[in-house]
């Protein structure tokens, strides 16, 4: 049932019939019985009373002479007349009966309480023997009658309860329409407001009931305006950040169209490949920290073949970047097996690596290893480059920073892009420089990752 | 004319300074706070060109401490952030112009002159001295009517010496305008330039005051 009224109107509707319905049968056996017991001890009155009547000879006993008036079989319509008496001699004759009493005996039981059927009515009768006058004195009742006497008090409840159910009907339709009027009222205000309203709903005057609904909604509404916020932040400064590239390339591309000058042409041609690699590093590390960010990569944990991965990574910066330094990969470090994320160890691996590679001199070499300690397991990266002054360590994770020693194609973006990986895949970035000289990237990842996972074959 | 430019994206600070450099200036380019507060310390310079994302400071910054020594170098930001509220506050932080990225080259070339212009108190685009006409945004010279062909160290010679008409330059002054720090200077560079505007635009023209340096002719001279 898809609306809630119709769904509360059926249930109130339904409970309130089954507690009518199971009062009505209740109080319908109550009074059967309460009925039964008054009757019954009026039987036993009454044939008591008869048989003591008798006892005392203010009646006198004789044979009747035969079967008595028809009006035996002629139904009572009200409830005069109900109770028939019958007298039998022991020897099976009739003594005397009652107006309404039928001729064949009431009952073949000696003494007490019996239930016989005479000619289709059934009849509830009390026997008592009076051995002194040698007789039998049967007071009965007809149980139609009584069935009728209860029947008339359940009718005379249930009557006016059925003309009142349509009215009942009606009264719990409306009031379940206006019990629900405050979220009909919250449903046309959300309807109403326009997609950028982030703002909270109001929840002071409203119904205890819609109050957690109306916090979670606004809890809701609070997370998506802070993702929203940090997203146009994120696109304005993206937008400023590549605004400078372009600069640099129109202003290359008008030397380019504007000197006469062979070699001024030709540096400004080379300019312009400088500035295009930059921008498109640019714009795949902002799509990269995007991603990483919007949790576009799915959690999964994949198997990662570090040493084939780190070497696949180097191949593919060699190409485009030429003339730079080569990478060396640890025989340990290349059996290391890790199980984690793949996109994100590849992505945050990625920029860690370039970053090494474009600060080396070319005839250098970036050395990468590896590390197993009780905490856990350590990939290392290790440059020949200039390093990070120490006053801008702690800033270089910093989006689009770009310190005091920048690369060519340097965005500021790529340390920020590695430690968010990182984050995501459960490690920690550490980067420090070397007492040797340039810069140590190191990637931890802890122990209870480290130990079932980290173990080279 | 002499053209501090502070940029720190290598490719932009290429263009600007070969741009530039064609457009008849002689430029200074640096990428730092540091680097273009020592420059400014230690030489002159009729216009600086100002990035304000700097790698270890903004240019504001600079900007703030060369008005804070009372410089007057007219100065034109160039920024990324070119949003009204930022322009203010380039603009109250005593910058000269404001122009946002990407700019024009000509259009930096232009709005450069216009700020040098201004600060010689020059309303008029172009420069007079008798019948010498010279229109820095073309780098044309005329005189008489009659169009001058110059070298672009003719034509920075010949303007620094007309701006500022009765004042003795010296040879290393005009040899600051004509090269930037990196350029090796050849020892009589100036005397050759001077030869050659004597021998285009005619005598009586450039004089030489014997040991001092070089001015425009004095009048009936």
């Amino acid at each position: 049932m898809r609306s809630i009224r119709a769904r509360l109107f059926a249930i109130l509707l339904v409970t309130t019939g089954i507690v009518w319905v199971s009062a009505i049968v209740w109080i319908y056996l109550s009074t059967k019985a309460e009925v039964e017991r008054v009757l019954d001890a009026r039987l036993t009155e009454a044939a008591r009373m008869v048989s003591s009547l008798i006892t005392s000879q203010e009646i006198a006993v004789r044979k009747a002479d035969g079967p008595a008036a028809a009006a035996v079989a002629v139904p009572h319509v009200s409830y005069d007349r109900q109770l028939s008496c019958q007298i039998w001699g022991f020897d099976g004759t009739l003594v005397g009966r009652s107006e309404s009493a039928p001729g064949q005996p009431l009952t073949n039981a000696k003494s007490g309480f019996s239930e016989t059927t005479v000619d289709g009515e059934t009849w509830r009768v009390y026997a008592i023997t009076n051995p002194e006058l040698g007789i039998r004195v049967l007071v009965g009742d007809n149980l139609r009658v009584r069935d009728r006497l209860v029947a008339d008090v359940i009718r005379g409840l249930a009557f006016p309860a059925l003309l009142i159910l349509p009215v009942l009907a009606g009264l719990i339709w409306l009031s379940v329409g206006r019990g629900l009027g405050p979220m009909n009222a919250m449903a046309s205000a959300l309807a109403a407001r326009p997609a950028s309203d982030l703002s909270a709903l109001p929840d002071h005057d409203s119904p205890s009931e819609i109050r957690p609904v109306i916090r979670a909604l606004n809890g809701l509404f609070a997370r998506v305006g802070a993702v929203r916020e940090r997203e146009r932040d994120f696109t304005a400064f993206a937008a400023h950040e590549l605004r400078t590239p372009i600069a640099g390339l129109k202003t290359q591309a008008q030397i380019a169209l504007g000197s006469e000058d062979e070699a001024i042409r030709n540096n400004a041609l080379r300019q312009i490949t400088v500035g295009v690699d930059r921008t498109a590093r640019l714009v795949r590390q902002l799509t990269d920290l995007t991603h990483a960010e919007s949790g576009e990569f799915d959690d999964s944990i994949g198997h990662v073949d570090v040493g084939a991965a780190i070497q696949s990574l180097a191949d593919d910066i060699g190409q485009h970047h030429r003339d730079t330094a080569s990478v060396s990969i640890s025989p340990e470090l290349a059996r290391l097996k890790l199980d984690t994320n793949p996109s994100l160890f590849m992505v945050g691996t990625r920029n860690l690596l370039e970053n090494a590679i474009l600060h080396s001199p070319f005839d250098k070499l970036v050395v990468c290893d590896v590390r197993h300690e009780p905490e856990g397991v350590s990939i290392t990266i290790d440059d020949c480059g200039p390093g990070i002054p120490e006053d801008e360590l702690p800033k270089v994770c910093n989006r689009f920073f770009r310190g005091r020693n920048p690369t060519q194609t340097g965005s500021g973006l790529g340390l920020a892009i590695a430690e968010l990986a990182c984050e995501r895949m459960g490690a920690t970035l550490h980067l420090e420089n070397r007492s040797e000289g340039g810069l140590r990237a190191e990637l931890r990842f802890a122990a209870v990752i480290g130990a079932r996972q980290a173990r080279s074959d | 004319m002499r053209v501090l430019v502070v940029e720190d994206d290598a490719v932009l600070l290429n263009g600007l300074e070969v741009g530039l450099g064609m457009a008849g200036y002689t430029v200074e380019a640096v990428s730092t706070c540091a680097d273009a507060s020592a420059a400014l310390d230690t030489s002159d310079f009729d216009a600086v060109v100002l990035d304000l994302m700097l790698p270890d400071g903004s240019g504001l910054d600079v900007l703030a401490a060369l008005r804070g020594h009372a410089s007057k170098v007219p100065v034109l930001l160039l920024t990324a952030r070119d949003s009204v509220p930022d322009r203010i506050a380039g603009l109250d932080a005593g910058a000269d112009d404001y122009l946002g990225k990407p700019f024009d080259l000509d259009e930096v070339a232009a709005r450069l002159r216009a700020l040098v212009r201004r600060v010689g108190g020059h309303a008029a685009a172009t420069l007079q001295w008798r019948d010498i006409v010279l229109d820095p945004a073309s780098m044309g010279v005329t005189r008489g009517g009659k169009s001058v062909r110059l070298s672009r160290r003719e034509f920075s010679i010949l303007r620094a010496l007309i701006d500022r008409p009765g004042q003795i330059l010296s040879k290393p002054q005009l040899e600051e305008r004509l090269y930037g720090w990196q350029e090796e200077i050849e020892s009589n560079t100036i005397e050759v330039h001077i030869h050659n505007l004597r021998a285009k635009l005619g005598p009586g023209i450039v004089e030489t005051v014997r040991g001092v340096g070089y001015r425009m002719a004095e009048a009936g001279a």
